[in-house]
């Protein structure tokens, strides 16, 4: 078990030096001077900043040694400069790496909590209207843009009946006190966390569904119904256990995807996180943040996948990290 | 969807696909192609989403030529509401162009854009998923670590980054999409090949001195191919989400229009003109989903006990 997961562990920072590598390729693919692309467009004037970051990287030294150098930077957490905020790429994305997770962290939550619900109480009654309703919902839902529907989502909510508010993560005067910044924040977060979990609710709904009908037909269920067990307890004690696993098993795969989505629902609500924080760096031609973002980004969804393999043993102890890493 | 393959198979979970599909499907199957075709057509919701599609086609290619107006052209007054004008049906948008031009014309892009990323998509996946299930050992390794390197990278990011350092062209963005969508139908390929490579049918074709390649493509492949269609039609719902948020960030092709663009055009005026966003997200929408419906009745048709899962 612990050298499972040790392995499990060092397959993860392997995966994080493949993509220091690929954020280096990037670097050198690109038409231009590596040096222009690493301080962005509006660094680019600057012949004196050009000329330190061509010594800070070794540009003029072999290609190995760049690599070396660049992975050595980043791996000690210097992911360079914004010649745009004159800040550190590392102060500016930690700054918005909060807002990010608060919105993946509570779209996640809603999603699998109400989507397993929904799931299991259709499995229980697969001709209902309502499990008929859940399929036609998980179809809707795989469908909208996820930038549209939090459109459509305002100019429901905020337009037509005000009842939220729709940009960013605070008003211009909210009250004192930690208690009054917390309600602030929810207020703000339940149109963007609604907008994101919605598609992930129709797709685990579904899910859930299929392997909840899958489980209940089984062998253990049949012995727990014919020893008098009560159905409520055979479903939610017994079945659900097993029922979860496939869509535990899709959290880790589609995290990369749900980080997508929140970058589209952050730029719709101006959320203060990354995904504001990318697109910005874009249109400022601020490549080294545009990098540092696509960087953090890809350990936040190697983490989640780390997180999920071992959330697998907790839910099942007879699968094996090793199992699972060789599937 | 079942998980027929065991826990183990995280392939299917991809994209809700079921491995194995169509498994009795093999040589000497009885016509299993017309049984297919006859349980998809009389799926009502799999005929629907066929429907859907060759309007959006028809919409697409003939569209431009039945409803002569440029959707660059500036026709009205800005942000008129839909059924106002003659001349602009749903509506003019913030600078007073024909919502309607705009949305017969901006499929073209997404369409195009989203069945060059999807043949992409196939090209690699296949090649990558076929070698590593049919030889396993070391190459299956070490294809599965590269495999499982694309599908950490968000995939939106990644390409964000991709059209923002290169020129956004249609070309450079179906790459773009190509490059992080593969995964998915790699994985399938390859527990499809795992799943066939040591049937009787195949070790046969050995026993007689087939080759690899031969193997490969005449006798492990077509085997292989229901699944893989299903996903492939979901690709092409995915392909179409993804270049609309690009578009929709304004990373896509500036000369041309297209349903994303025009959303994030008029994002600044959604609140008093729902009409120049609401109609070009509902093209969108109904094209996706066509795919969508499409996809599912391709899965039912093929693997007729999990209808309805």
């Amino acid at each position: 078990m612990l050298r499972s997961i040790t392995a499990r562990i060092a397959q993860a920072l392997g995966l994080i030096l493949a993509v220091m590598c690929l954020n280096f390729l990037l670097i050198h693919l690109t038409p231009g001077d590596p040096a222009t692309v690493i301080v962005g467009e509006s660094g680019a004037g600057d012949p004196e900043l050009l000329e330190e970051i061509r010594a800070q990287y070794g540009l003029d030294r072999p290609f190995v040694v760049q690599l070396v150098t660049y992975v050595g930077r980043v791996a000690t957490g210097d992911l360079g400069d914004s010649y745009f905020f004159n800040q550190s790429v590392t102060s500016l994305i930690s700054a918005r790496l909060w807002p990010t997770v608060l919105l993946v962290g509570t779209a996640l939550t809603f999603a699998v909590a109400a989507g397993t619900m929904v799931g299991v109480a259709t499995a229980r009654r697969p001709e209902s209207p309502l499990s008929h309703g859940a399929t036609v919902l998980a179809l809707v839902g795989f469908s909208m843009p996820v930038f549209w529907t939090g459109i459509m989502l305002v100019i429901l909510f905020a337009s037509t009946w005000k009842l939220l508010p729709v940009q960013g993560w605070h008003d211009v005067s909210y009250g004192e006190g930690v208690l009054a910044n917390v309600l602030d924040v929810g207020e703000h977060l339940v149109l963007p966390a609604l907008t994101l979990g919605l598609i992930y609710l129709a797709q685990y709904s579904r899910l859930s569904r299929a392997s909840m009908l899958e489980v209940l037909e089984s062998d253990y269920v049949r012995t727990a119904r014919a020893k008098g067990l009560g159905e409520r307890r055979v479903v939610y004690k017994h079945a659900l256990r097993n029922a979860v696993i496939p869509v535990v098993t899709v959290i880790g795969l589609q995290f990369g995807a749900l980080l997508s989505g929140a970058l589209l629902v952050e730029t719709v609500f101006n959320w203060p996180g990354l995904g504001r924080l990318a697109f910005d760096s874009i249109l400022r031609r601020d490549t080294s943040v545009l990098l540092g973002v696509l960087m953090v980004s890809s350990v936040m969804v190697i983490v989640a996948n780390l997180l999920t393999d071992l959330l697998y043993t907790i839910i099942d102890p007879r699968i094996r990290l090793r199992e699972r890493s060789n599937a | 969807m079942p998980d027929a393959a065991g826990l183990g198979d995280v392939a299917a979970a991809d994209m809700g696909v079921t491995p194995g599909l169509g498994a009795g499907g093999g040589p000497g199957a009885a016509r299993p192609g017309r049984e297919t075709f006859r349980l998809f057509v009389r799926n009502k919701a799999a005929v629907v989403g066929v429907l859907m599609l060759a309007g959006v086609v028809f919409m697409t290619v003939a569209g431009p030529s039945l409803y002569d107006q440029d959707p660059k052209d500036i026709v009205a007054r800005p942000l008129i509401g839909p059924g106002e004008l003659t001349e602009a049906r749903l509506g003019t948008d913030y600078l007073g162009r024909d919502v309607l031009a705009g949305v017969i014309n901006g499929g073209g892009t997404s369409l195009t854009v989203a069945a060059m990323a999807a043949a992409m998509v196939l090209v690699i996946g296949i090649g990558i998923g076929a070698v590593a299930g049919y030889y396993g050992g070391w190459a299956d390794s070490a294809l599965m670590r590269f495999t499982e390197f694309f599908q950490v990278l968000p995939a939106l990011l990644f390409a964000m980054v991709v059209v923002a350092l290169f020129e956004p062209s249609m070309w450079t963005i179906a790459f773009a999409i190509g490059v992080v969508a593969w995964p998915g139908i790699a994985r399938i390929t390859r527990a499809e090949f795992l799943r066939l490579k040591n049937l009787e049918f195949v070790r046969a074709a050995r026993a007689v001195g087939a080759t690899d390649w031969r193997i490969i493509r005449k006798v492990v492949f077509p085997n292989a191919l229901p699944p893989l269609i299903v996903s492939a039609t979901l690709i092409m719902g995915t392909a179409i989400l993804f270049e609309a948020g690009l578009a929709f960030l304004g990373l896509g092709d500036p000369n041309t229009t297209s349903w994303g663009l025009m959303i994030g055009l008029n994002r600044g005026n959604f609140l008093t003109a729902w009409w120049s966003v609401t109609f070009p997200g509902l093209a969108i929408f109904f094209t996706v989903l066509s795919f969508s419906l499409i996809g599912d009745g391709l899965q039912d048709a093929y693997n007729p006990k999990l209808r309805g899962r």
